[in-house]
C-alpha cells in the first residue's frame, strides 16, 4: 500500500512524499514503517503506543476511526493511508 | 441548503450595484436574489494575513455587504511575499488600516468594520455574534480551538484554511448537522513539535490558493449553492498539485458539539495547548538549559572569553544572516559531534531560539557537561545589538 507523509513529517522519512510497504493490516504497515524510520515514531504514537490525539489516519478517504476494525482493518496493495496532522498556519508572521 | 442570511429583509441592489454585480446577476445561481443575500451578509475574517488577504479582497470584490477584520499586527516586510492585501508603503502600518484602505477602494460601498484586538475567550462570543459567517485565517492553535468552539456555541458556521510550506486544508466546521474541528482534531499537538509558517516557511502563493477556495466556500453558504466542504477535508499539496478530500465526520462523543457537550463556555485555550506563561526561573533556565541573552553573549564575546558558539540553522539562512557561530544544520548535529569540543561551553543558537534549545537538550544528553542557549536567537541579536544583521 501506499502511505502518504505530510510534509511536517517528511524530514523523519528521508523527505519522500510518499511511501510503499506491503502488509496485511494498517497497524502493521504503521509498525513497518516506524521500525524503518524510527525518529517518526515519537510523532505519530504516544508513549502507550496510541495514534496520536492531533493525528488522523484515513485509509483511502475513510477516517480509520470510524472504520469497524479500526487500524487491525486489512488492507490491499491499492490501498492508500493518509497521516493527517494538524496545522495551524494561516495568518504567519 | 439553508442559507444563514436567508431570515432577514434583503436590501435592494443600486443601480451602480446592478452594473458592478453583473456577471453575477447573469447566473442562475447567483441572480438578484443572490446578490441581495451577499449585500446582507455579514462576514467575519479572523486574520488579514496570508489567507486573511485574498479572502476579503474576494468577498469585498463579490459584493458581501459587511466585512469585519479581526487583527492587531502591523504590516512586517516579510509579510507581503504572501500577504497580497499590504503594499510596500504599508510596512509598519496597522494591518487593519491597509487592508480597509485596499477594500475600500476596490469597492467603495462595502462596510469595513475592523476589530483591533486579540480574539480571546473573553470577546469572541461579542465579536463573532454580530456575523452570519466567520472565516479562520488565524495562524495559531489556541485560537483556531477558540474561533471553533465560538462558532459552534454561536451556531455560526467555520469556514476553516490552514497552510504549511507546499500544503493546505480547507474545509467548513460548525454547520447545522457537519462536523466541527475539534471532531477532526480533538486535541492540539504539543507546543514545539508542530512549527509555524514562521519557522517552517509557507510557499507565498499558497494561502492565495486556500484563502480563495474559503472564499469561495463563504460566497456559496450565503447564496445557499452548490455542495459545501462541510463533512470534507479538501487538502492541496502545491508542489504536485494534487488535490484530495478526505470524509470527515461529526463525533458523537465531541466535547463541543457532540450528544452529550461537556464545553459549553469559552476556556482558556492557551492553557488547553499546553502554553504556560514563562516565569522568571524559566528565563534563566529552560529543562536545565542556562538561557544567555544575547546582551550577555556580546559582553562575553567582546571580553574576549572562549564562546563557542554553534549555529544550528540550514545553509541557506546563514546566507541571509549570521553572527559568528560555526554552522551545523540541526539534524547534523548528531553525525558532527566530533566537530563540538566537550571541554569548551557551547553556546547554541539558531534563528528565535526554538531549534537551539532542543539541539542544547540533545547536547547535554550527549554528555556536554556547559551547554547554554541563546535566547531569541538571530531576532534578538538584530534588535539588541546589531540592527544591520538581516531579520527574516
Amino acid at each position: 500500500m501506499t502511505i502518504y507523509i505530510p510534509t511536517p513529517l517528511r524530514s523523519y522519512v528521508g523527505g519522500k512524499n510518499a511511501v510503499e510497504i506491503e502488509a496485511g493490516t494498517i497497524a502493521a504497515a504503521l509498525a513497518q514503517l516506524t521500525e524503518a524510520n524510527p525518529e517518526l515514531r515519537q510523532h505519530l504514537f504516544t508513549g502507550e503506543g496510541k495514534v496520536r490525539a492531533f493525528v488522523n489516519l484515513y485509509l483511502n478517504d475513510e477516517d480509520v476511526r470510524y472504520l469497524p476494525a479500526k487500524e487491525d482493518t486489512s488492507v490491499r496493495a491499492t490501498d492508500t493511508l493518509s497521516i493527517i496532522p494538524s496545522i495551524a498556519g494561516g495568518t504567519a508572521r | 441548503m439553508a442559507t444563514p442570511v436567508e431570515s432577514i429583509p434583503l436590501p435592494e441592489l443600486t443601480t451602480d450595484d446592478l452594473s458592478r454585480y453583473s456577471r453575477h446577476l447573469i447566473l442562475p445561481e447567483v441572480g438578484m436574489e443572490g446578490q441581495r443575500k451577499l449585500k446582507a451578509a455579514r462576514v467575519l475574517c479572523v486574520g488579514t494575513g496570508g489567507l486573511g488577504s485574498p479572502l476579503a479582497f474576494y468577498l469585498a470584490a463579490a459584493g458581501v455587504g459587511t466585512l469585519g477584520l479581526v487583527d492587531f499586527d502591523v504590516v512586517d516586510a516579510s509579510n507581503l511575499q504572501r500577504q497580497i492585501i499590504h503594499s510596500t508603503k504599508d510596512i509598519g502600518r496597522k494591518k487593519l488600516d491597509s487592508a480597509e484602505e485596499k477594500l475600500k477602494a476596490l469597492n467603495p460601498a462595502l462596510n469595513v468594520v475592523k476589530h483591533e484586538t486579540m480574539l480571546t475567550s473573553a470577546n469572541a462570543l461579542e465579536i463573532l455574534g454580530d456575523y452570519d459567517i466567520v472565516a479562520d485565517g488565524t495562524d495559531n492553535f489556541p485560537t483556531r480551538y477558540l474561533v471553533n468552539d465560538a462558532c459552534v456555541l454561536l451556531g455560526k458556521p467555520n469556514v476553516y484554511g490552514s497552510i504549511f510550506r507546499f500544503e493546505g486544508q480547507a474545509s467548513v466546521f460548525a454547520t447545522a448537522d457537519g462536523p466541527c474541528y475539534r471532531c477532526l482534531y480533538p486535541e492540539p499537538p504539543p507546543p514545539g513539535l508542530v512549527p509555524s509558517c514562521a519557522e517552517g516557511g509557507v510557499l507565498g502563493i499558497l494561502p492565495g490558493l486556500v484563502g480563495i477556495m474559503q472564499a469561495t466556500e463563504v460566497i456559496k453558504l450565503i447564496l445557499g449553492k452548490g455542495n459545501s466542504l462541510a463533512g470534507r477535508l479538501l487538502l492541496v499539496d502545491a508542489l504536485e498539485m494534487k488535490f484530495r478530500e478526505l470524509k470527515l465526520r461529526r463525533n458523537p462523543d465531541c466535547p463541543v458539539c457532540g450528544t452529550n457537550p461537556t464545553l459549553t463556555e469559552l476556556i482558556d485555550y492557551q492553557q488547553f495547548c499546553g502554553i504556560v506563561p514563562e516565569t522568571k526561573e524559566e528565563k534563566r533556565l529552560k529543562n536545565g538549559i542556562p538561557q544567555m541573552t544575547v546582551k550577555e553573549l556580546k559582553q562575553r564575546i567582546d571580553a574576549g572569553e572562549d564562546v563557542q558558539l554553534i549555529d544550528v540553522r540550514e545553509p541557506y539562512e546563514y546566507q541571509i544572516a549570521q553572527i559568528g557561530g560555526k554552522l551545523i544544520p540541526q539534524n547534523d548535529v548528531p553525525q558532527r559531534l566530533h566537530e563540538i569540543d566537550r571541554e569548551r561551553e557551547v553556546v547554541v543558537h539558531c534563528r528565535s531560539g526554538a531549534r537551539s534549545q532542543k539541539i542544547a537538550e540533545f547536547l547535554k544528553q550527549a554528555g556536554y557537561p556547559n551547554v547554554a542557549n541563546v535566547a531569541g536567537g538571530i531576532l534578538a541579536w538584530a534588535d539588541e545589538i546589531d540592527p544591520s544583521v538581516q531579520k527574516y
